[in-house]
């Protein structure tokens, strides 16, 4: 329990090129927050974006105040995922710690209710149960999503239906040992902490979330991402 | 055991039950049609698991939700936002 008595969420939102979105990610995060009365704070690691993100955060940490919103940045270039976090959970006070994408492809909702309901260790959006789904996708982007995660469930049986998703809850503790065990980069570091979490005994819970696609900015899926997304499952595949 | 070896483990020893029956030395072989019925077993076992993933993940695709509400929610707390925050200060 953090500090009080109460629980708090530190929010890590690992940015590049976030200026359009962050503002709105900001407000809509500290709305949830404000109308559920739970304690928080937003962390905002930027990788040096050019198009002025940090400037924003800190006009943002004026509005809101600085026990709210931290800035931390991080002088190297192309940061992966895994230092995001690694560096976000350095400054993190809270208890239990949300990580989402700062582009507005993540519906905030309230994953608090569903942890605090069976008291998991972690709580997962799942794009592929309930009514959890996406918004603004072709065809060949659904087939891609399903197959892939086909062939996910078949290879590694995670237990969990949304293993690239990376909206999540995790109790701090959790987060920390998950992180020194995980070595994958980019979003297969996603599914291995889901896996790893799994043979770690961690109990995890799962959200239904509307994946929205980007309404701002441009997306970082490309092409290659498929390859290296095959290469990290098979990699999973042979060291878990 | 990792993944991997849990599968090269489960081939192992399917593989080797079937090739001890199916390519038995005459003497030892089962009886003609459990023979005929077990040597192309791995191809049937190999299509039907096909044809199991095509369907699922046929199914899945068109059972994916398209979440228009939430899509629209999201265009309103956009403006909302946009709206507050210029009233507090910020200069996009």
């Amino acid at each position: 329990m953090a500090a009080g008595g109460a629980d708090k969420f530190s929010v890590l939102l690992p940015t590049y090129n976030e200026r359009e979105n962050l503002p709105l990610v900001v407000w809509l995060l500290a709305r949830t927050f404000r109308e559920s009365g739970n304690n928080f704070e937003i962390i905002i690691i930027d990788d040096g974006s050019p198009d002025g993100t940090q400037e924003i955060a800190e006009q943002l940490e004026k509005i809101y105040g600085s026990d709210k919103i931290v800035m931390r940045d991080i002088i190297s270039v192309l940061f992966s995922l895994g230092t995001a976090y690694i560096h976000g959970m350095k400054h993190a006070t809270g208890n239990f710690i949300v990580i989402m994408d700062a582009d507005l492809s993540h519906h905030v909702s309230l994953y608090f209710i569903k942890q605090k309901e069976g008291n998991f260790d972690i709580v997962s959006g799942t794009r592929y149960k309930g009514n959890g789904g996406v918004y603004g996708w072709d065809l060949k982007r659904k087939l891609i999503s399903r197959g892939a995660n086909f062939i996910t469930q078949v290879l590694l049986r995670p237990g969990a239906s949304d293993l690239t998703g990376s909206f999540r809850l995790y109790r701090k503790e959790v987060l920390q040992k998950l992180m020194e065990k995980c070595v994958s980069k980019g979003y297969v570091f996603q599914m291995e902490m889901i896996v790893r979490a799994r043979q770690l005994g961690y109990t995890i819970g799962e959200v239904p979330i509307s994946f929205v696609d980007r309404v701002y900015g441009e997306s970082k899926l490309g092409g290659n991402e498929i390859v290296s997304f095959l290469k990290g499952l098979l990699t999973l595949f042979a060291t878990t | 055991m990792t993944k991997l070896g849990q599968w090269l483990c489960g081939l192992a020893l399917l593989g080797s039950a079937w090739a001890a029956l199916a390519l038995a030395p005459p003497g030892l072989r089962p009886p003609a049609p459990y023979r005929q019925a077990l040597l192309p077993l791995p191809v049937y076992l190999l299509v039907a698991f096909g044809c199991y993933s095509l369907a699922t993940v046929g199914y899945r695709l068109a059972t994916f939700n398209d979440c228009e509400e939430a899509a629209a929610e999201l265009q309103e707390h956009i403006s909302a936002a946009r709206a507050d925050l210029r009233r507090r200060g910020l200069r996009f």
